[in-house]
């Protein structure tokens, strides 16, 4: 066996094997469906739901919703990032909002935007206030950590004011984003799916994941959970491959 | 350039002292001087880098200076023609300053795949091909890692380009090509240095 396929292996399939063995154990200890569904209950259900087209459209509503708002959450924590690094002022003004809105709970956010938002724009809207602070911070840190030797290297040099960005600022700060961003979308995903359970846009995972609550259907629970795994998952593989970061070592 | 009764200090630690100098408007002058003694800190202070305390720096008007680090400060993803680009004016060829250095093979390199010395030599051209139309080049410590033989075709070259130039330098090859020596004492400096010829004796010696 070749070693990479080996190391494969051993730090990806084995641990999944286990836990996928964990699960079925405790399924068939407990041996309701209602409380622990076995995985092969959980794949046929997922199987049934992905015959119908409201899964393709539940699926897709809510990673267009929570992609455009962590998208949104994104552009603004750059901008805060650069403003708080940049002014004194900006940073006495927005660090303390930047703060509370980390420390707040989700559910407060998600009612108060559901007072003055419709329905469907709420999810996306949580997704992005969840992933701002994170961006700000981590942009921040990159900011504050970019080699001050090179920038005074591209004072003296006469680079002006675009090539420091591309050739200094950029690189010092893309680890500390793409770690920030990893991070986020898991946020994102787990905000946006509460927003959606509490809010019932009507296509939707969460909206699936309250009806599945409501009729007690586990198997459906679980397989829809195990959607947002898998498209969360996909979104930060897809983020990793842009922003060239290999593996689970975002930094 | 002329600088006088300059006095430039770290904190509580005196650098300069009332310290004066007269640079040559030509050839390749050497700064001498044991290590810690401040060289670097009149180099930055005549590229524009430090503000002295107070004192008098006579420059020209519209005076240029190029400046090279005495650590090589390369751009870590970028390699040694763009380190060069990024100097130049748009559409210009970063390669003939590659040549001059002797690393025309090495434009597509990175920094992290070169040898010490070959990033010496990347960061040297990149300070020449900045300093096109300077009226001084100011080097620290221009040789580092580099061999004899090879720093003394780059000090030829640095000749060539027919501008003064002002480096530092601690070892005796670097000197011995120098067109002339200013040897310092300090910290801090005394009042006034003088230059001397690259073959004469030391004070104190």
């Amino acid at each position: 066996m070749k070693p990479a396929l080996k190391n494969r292996i051993t730090k990806s399939a084995l641990p999944a094997v286990f836990w996928l063995a964990v699960w079925q154990g405790a399924a068939a200890w407990v041996d309701q469906e209602l409380l622990i569904p076995s995985p092969l209950a959980v794949l046929r259900q997922l199987g049934e739901l992905a015959a119908l087209p409201l899964f393709w459209r539940s699926a897709g509503f809510s990673l267009l919703r929570i992609f455009c708002g962590a998208l949104g959450g994104t552009a603004l924590g750059i901008l805060c990032a650069v403003l708080t690094n940049r002014s004194l002022w900006a940073d006495r003004l927005l660090s303390p909002a930047l703060r509370v809105i980390r420390a707040t709970p989700v559910a407060s956010f998600i009612i108060l935007i559901l007072l003055w938002f419709p329905t469907g724009r709420v999810p996306g809207i949580i997704s992005g206030l969840m992933v701002l602070p994170v961006i700000w911070e981590s942009v921040g840190a990159g900011i504050r950590n970019t080699p001050p030797e090179l920038l005074e290297m591209s004072r003296a040099y006469h680079f002006g004011h675009r090539k420091p960005i591309r050739s200094i600022y950029i690189p010092a700060i893309r680890p500390h984003f793409a770690s920030g961003v990893c991070n986020a979308i898991g946020l994102a995903w787990k905000s946006g799916v509460a927003a959606e359970v509490l809010c019932l846009p009507k296509a939707s995972i969460g909206t699936q994941i309250y009806y599945s609550k409501i009729y007690l259907e586990t198997p459906s629970l679980f397989a829809w959970t195990l959607v947002v795994i898998l498209l969360s998952l996909l979104l930060e593989k897809l983020i990793r491959r842009i922003l060239g970061v290999k593996g689970g070592d975002a930094a | 350039m002329k600088i006088a009764d300059i006095c430039f200090s770290y904190g509580e630690k005196i650098i300069l002292n009332h310290f004066s100098l007269e640079l040559p408007d030509e050839g390749i002058t050497a700064l001498a001087g044991p290590s810690g003694c401040g060289k670097t800190t009149l180099l930055r202070i005549l590229g524009g880098l430090e503000t002295p305390r107070s004192g008098m720096l006579d420059t020209p008007p519209a005076h240029r200076t190029a400046f090279l680090f005495q650590e090589n400060r390369l751009l870590p993803g970028f390699p040694a023609a763009e380190q060069i680009r990024l100097v130049l004016p748009r559409g210009d060829d970063p390669l003939p300053w590659l040549e001059a250095v002797g690393l025309s093979e090495e434009a597509k390199t990175l920094p992290g795949e070169l040898s010490g010395g070959m990033q010496r030599r990347v960061a040297l051209a990149r300070c020449l091909a900045n300093g096109r139309d300077t009226d001084l080049f100011l080097l620290d410590e221009p040789f580092t890692g580099i061999d004899p033989g090879p720093a003394r075709s780059l000090m030829d070259f640095l000749r060539s380009l027919n501008v003064p130039a002002l480096c530092t330098a601690h070892d005796a090859e670097t000197l011995e090509l120098a067109d002339r020596i200013i040897r310092l004492e300090g910290p801090p400096f005394a009042p006034t240095a003088t230059p001397q010829s690259p073959h004469s004796v030391p004070p104190g010696t």
